[in-house]
């Protein structure tokens, strides 16, 4: 599907789609509500379509480069496009069309205030995602990366109640200090003693950096990527539960936190280069955090009553999975990492969904409220139920062929540890999603009126009824995205 | 012929206006004079600017006669840059100035106010233009006495005791440098900088000129409000009318920092001051980083939003010090940078809380409450440049914070590179207790309506300045750059 444009004009307009849309958002306004959410989709459509068209060319192995002048010296804003920023603006623009869907039902059944600067927020997020995924150099990726930050901020505070202010407060203090305080030094010593910012296929550091200097830079990288939540730099991610619903879906199951693993992999992968890492850095700890994080997010959330923040400890845990599967270092578990990115995203907003329209229908946010519930919400919770399984790993769901590409992964590299891992997180991700499942279609409903409810809006089961469905396509058609992650290595 | 003459009419025209804005009187008519002068000096900077840029070194003999007998005007990059600082903050300061002055200056003394406007601009442009360390201090003096005045007209009787203060500090501070540059004639002979320049590598090692530099250090610190002898800014910036806070904070300190740059660099420029005089370097750097601590930490705790800023200008002046004191081409064109960068934000928020001072009556952070929602272009300037002030990529603080950081990493001082980024946490905390109020809160008083469009106008002409140059940074970095270049080279043994 070619627009008859050049790949680099395609870039740009899909770069400025949605913040040209967030224009037009806040011009509309809250007076034409319609038009408004009209203008949303339209977006939505048009980037997605816009992104959708380039695939082709990166897959010939094109790598579209656009500059966009030069902020410092020798530092230009650049974007240059290779498969895992394909995948990762793929991912992200098409969901974004389900997620508006959704997010319009959402906002209107709930009421919420505030809608249009949320719906303005929520697109130049999608700008700073899209130009997350398409920078050219580590200064492109962090500025966009610091956006994104900013622009979820006010969505994160959106019910402006002194919760919202005091988790978005965390929200944003733990993203600014680590970024600000960690990743741009490690920027900046990148600069030094590399000469260079730009993602080089093999990386820049070999020959111009020594082993202790990249030990210390690899540890200020991955702790200054905050978004990828490995603990204890996590806490921000709960916390961000107290926004809507479709924020949390969009941004903090697939936007935000896959910028910060998205990061992780260019930095492991075009800053360091696989083969400099293997050979001159000790990176086992990054390897053993990960793994903790896995188990111990996994732990916690095994534990908690309430559904958003058990999702939220989820993702965290599932986010771990990529970091890992980095650490490694060996190419199938760099292609489970990216792959990973795809299918936790489609499982992880089906599962977001779910639990939004669970409380717009019922206004139940809590586990154990849930038993019978299947039975009012057929739709919703066998969305619940694929979800659930993708992040299990259990077939016919995407995040059995991410794992599997893991697990093959870790087995050619000898990493047993790794293997352990996985096969306990399966258990404890089927420790709390199955009995919710089991207690929504076989329990017996308590005899409550409040539970003379039926399915959330339309628009919303239309919305988790793509996703859900889009998580077992991935398991069925997984070619696409196998072939885009095979150009990593 | 005109365009030879632009040295001295840099600082003649505004020292000529001054008296006759006090024969106009009226403060219509004194303020269309005072905005006229102000652009011209503008417009006359940045044509020094690009002469400078082209040309190299500028030199100016008043009357005709030859140094060291008669008075040499001597401009290079850095010079040329701060009077492009001074007149262009000025001029978007004075656009602003009508409305907010009527409001909290009274009416019968407004006219003095322009005619101390314009008495200040003249010491501030003479500082960054002359070549001559006694007309330096003359230029000093009257930008010094003029700035008492302005603080001291201020309505809240407060403003007395500040302006008092601040004149006993400042008159410290330059008694200081007079006798510093009354050492350095003992064994020299000369006032010329570009002279002592010359002559001051043969005597380096002698006491007196040891206790010269000193003297002019420590005043010249003073001056420029370097921790801990701040204490004289806080209330002057808290308690001077609006327009002329944002007037200094962008300048005054500005131009003091460039006195000390002036020194270090090339009036010692032949002497290695660091090397030859142990610790200056040590001490400069601690309190450079000690200040931006310990003022951003006092900053978090004010509750009147221009006091936080003011605490928050201390903590900048230490980034400026902090690159100086690193000595090479990238720590100092940091710091000069930052001049520029920080004179941007500093000045946008300044205007950003005399517009909320104007409509809501105050500006502590109650006042704030709901001002996102009354005064929406007022506030979005303020995030703006509380962004930049954090260091927020896309925003000039980001370029200083780059500047600087490579300048210490080059060095390798890696626990320094985590104080500076940590330190610019702190902002993070004192700017976001704004925000929250802002937009967060519901407003305490409905009535509260947005500023008007002359006071807007000159706001977001800051406000997007501190995004252009924060985007396409390479036109500063370059006069930066060949600045320091200039400044580290000139002098070099």
């Amino acid at each position: 599907m070619s627009l008859g444009m050049s790949l680099e004009t395609t870039m740009l307009l899909a770069l400025a789609t949605p913040l040209a849309g967030s224009v037009g958002i806040a011009l509309v306004g809250n007076r034409q509500a319609n038009l408004r959410e009209a203008v949303t989709l339209l977006t939505a459509v048009t980037l997605f379509a816009l992104v959708a068209s380039l695939f082709p060319a990166i897959m010939d192995g094109a790598r579209p480069t656009l500059t966009l002048g030069e902020m410092l010296p020798g530092l230009p804003i650049q974007f240059t496009l290779e498969p895992l920023g394909m995948t990762f603006a793929g991912v992200a623009s098409f969901l974004w069309i389900v997620n508006s869907l959704y997010s319009i039902g959402y906002m209107r059944a709930n009421k919420e205030m505030n809608q249009t600067r949320f719906y303005v927020c929520f697109a130049i997020a999608l700008a700073s995602t899209i130009g997350v995924a398409f920078a050219g150099n580590m200064l492109t990726l962090f500025i966009c990366y610091e956006v994104l930050t900013i622009c979820t901020y006010p969505l994160v505070a959106h019910a402006g109640t002194d919760l919202a202010k005091r988790n978005a407060r965390i929200y944003l203090g733990i993203l600014l200090t680590t970024s600000i305080g960690l990743q741009l030094l490690a920027i900046l010593g990148t600069w030094v003693y590399a000469g260079t910012l730009d993602f080089r296929d093999g990386g820049i550091m070999a020959g111009a950096v020594e082993g202790p200097v990249a030990a210390i830079l690899l540890f200020l990288y991955m702790y200054g990527i905050g978004k990828a939540a490995i603990m204890p730099v996590h806490r921000w991610l709960p916390a961000a539960m107290v926004a809507p619903t479709p924020v949390s879906a969009l941004l903090h199951a697939v936007a935000v936190v896959k910028a910060g693993v998205f990061t992780v992999l260019k930095v492991v992968v075009y800053l360091f280069g696989i083969d400099y890492l293997t050979e001159w850095v000790n990176s086992d700890w990054l390897f053993y955090v990960a793994g903790f994080t896995i188990l111990a997010a996994s732990t916690i959330a095994l534990r908690q009553n309430n559904l958003k923040r058990m999702l939220a400890y989820s993702t965290v845990s599932q986010l771990s999975y990529v970091v890992m599967a980095t650490a490694i270092l060996a190419p199938l578990s760099i292609v489970g990492a990216a792959l990973h990115i795809v299918a936790h995203a489609f499982g992880k907003i089906t599962l977001f969904f779910a639990a939004g329209s669970i409380y717009t229908a019922a206004h139940k946010t809590e586990i154990n409220q849930l038993d019978g519930i299947g039975r009012r919400m057929p739709w919703t919770m066998g969305a619940f139920a694929i979800g659930a399984l993708s992040m299990i790993g259990i077939p016919p769901t995407a995040g059995f062929i991410s794992k599997w590409y893991i697990l093959n992964g870790a087995m050619d590299a000898g990493h047993m540890a790794a293997v352990a891992v996985i096969i306990i997180s399966a258990l404890l991700n089927a420790g709390y999603f199955l009995p919710i499942v089991y207690a929504a279609f076989f329990k017996k409903p308590s005899a409550d009126k409040a539970d003379d409810h039926g399915e959330a809006p339309w628009p919303m089961v239309v919305a988790l009824t793509v996703t859900a469905a889009g998580t077992i396509l991935l398991f069925l058609f997984p070619e696409v995205f196998i072939d885009l992650a095979q150009q990593l290595i | 012929m005109i365009a030879s003459q632009l040295p001295i009419l840099q600082v003649i025209v505004p020292l000529i206006a001054a008296p006759l804005v006090l024969l106009l009187r009226r403060s219509g008519a004194a303020w269309a004079l005072t905005l006229l002068v102000t652009w011209s000096m503008f417009a006359i900077a940045l044509v020094l600017l690009a002469q400078v840029m082209d040309g190299g070194v500028l030199y100016y003999r008043i009357g005709g006669w030859a140094a060291p007998w008669g008075i040499e005007y001597r401009l290079d990059q850095v010079g040329a840059l701060v009077l492009v600082i001074v007149s262009g903050i000025g001029s978007v300061v004075i656009a602003y100035a009508r409305a907010s002055v009527e409001r909290e200056i009274d009416s019968e003394r407004i006219y003095l106010f322009y005619c101390m406007y314009l008495l200040c601009l003249t010491g501030l442009l003479g500082i960054a233009i002359t070549g001559d360390v006694f007309n330096l201090f003359v230029f000093l003096e009257i930008s010094s006495l003029s700035s008492y005045v302005l603080i001291a007209l201020g309505r809240n009787r407060r403003a007395l005791t500040a302006a008092y203060r601040y004149l006993i500090m400042g008159t410290i501070g330059a008694t200081f440098y007079i006798i510093g540059v009354g050492l350095m004639y003992m064994q020299t002979g000369t006032l010329n900088i570009d002279d002592l320049a010359t002559l001051i590598p043969a005597v380096a090692d002698s006491r007196t000129i040891h206790a010269a530099l000193a003297f002019l250090t420590v005043g010249i610190c003073l001056k420029l409000a370097l921790f801990p002898l701040h204490m004289w800014l806080p209330n002057a910036y808290a308690f001077a009318p609006s327009v002329v806070t944002a007037f200094l904070a962008a300048t005054a300190t500005k131009v003091a920092v460039y006195i000390l740059i002036r020194i270090v660099f090339t009036v010692f420029g032949g002497v290695d001051v660091f090397a030859v005089v142990p610790l200056v370097q040590e001490a400069l750097m601690g309190l450079a980083l000690i200040g931006v601590f310990a003022a951003s930490s006092v900053a978090i705790y004010q509750n009147d939003i221009k006091r936080m800023l003011a605490y928050s200008s201390v903590a900048q002046i230490g980034y400026i010090i902090l690159g100086i004191s690193l000595a090479s081409s990238t720590g100092l064109t940091g710091g000069i940078i930052h001049l520029f960068n920080h004179a941007l934000m500093k000045c946008t928020l300044f205007l950003a809380m005399g517009a909320v001072f104007m409509q809501a009556g105050g500006v502590s952070i109650r006042h704030m409450q709901g001002i996102g929602k009354t005064m929406p272009w007022t506030m979005a300037a303020f995030v703006i440049g509380g962004l930049s002030l954090i260091g927020v990529p896309l925003t000039v603080g980001f370029i200083s914070k780059w500047y600087l950081i490579l300048g210490v990493l080059e060095k390798g001082m890696w626990p320094v590179a985590g104080l500076v980024v940590l330190g610019s946490l702190l902002a993070v905390i004192y700017i976001w207790r704004v925000i929250e109020a802002a937009y967060f809160k519901d407003p305490s008083n409905d009535t509260i309506t947005e500023a008007p469009l002359s006071m807007l106008a000159p706001m977001w002409v800051m406000a997007l300045a501190s995004v252009y140059f924060g985007i396409d940074a390479t036109r500063t970095l370059d006069i930066a750059t060949s600045a320091a270049q200039t400044l580290l080279g000139g002098g070099a043994p």
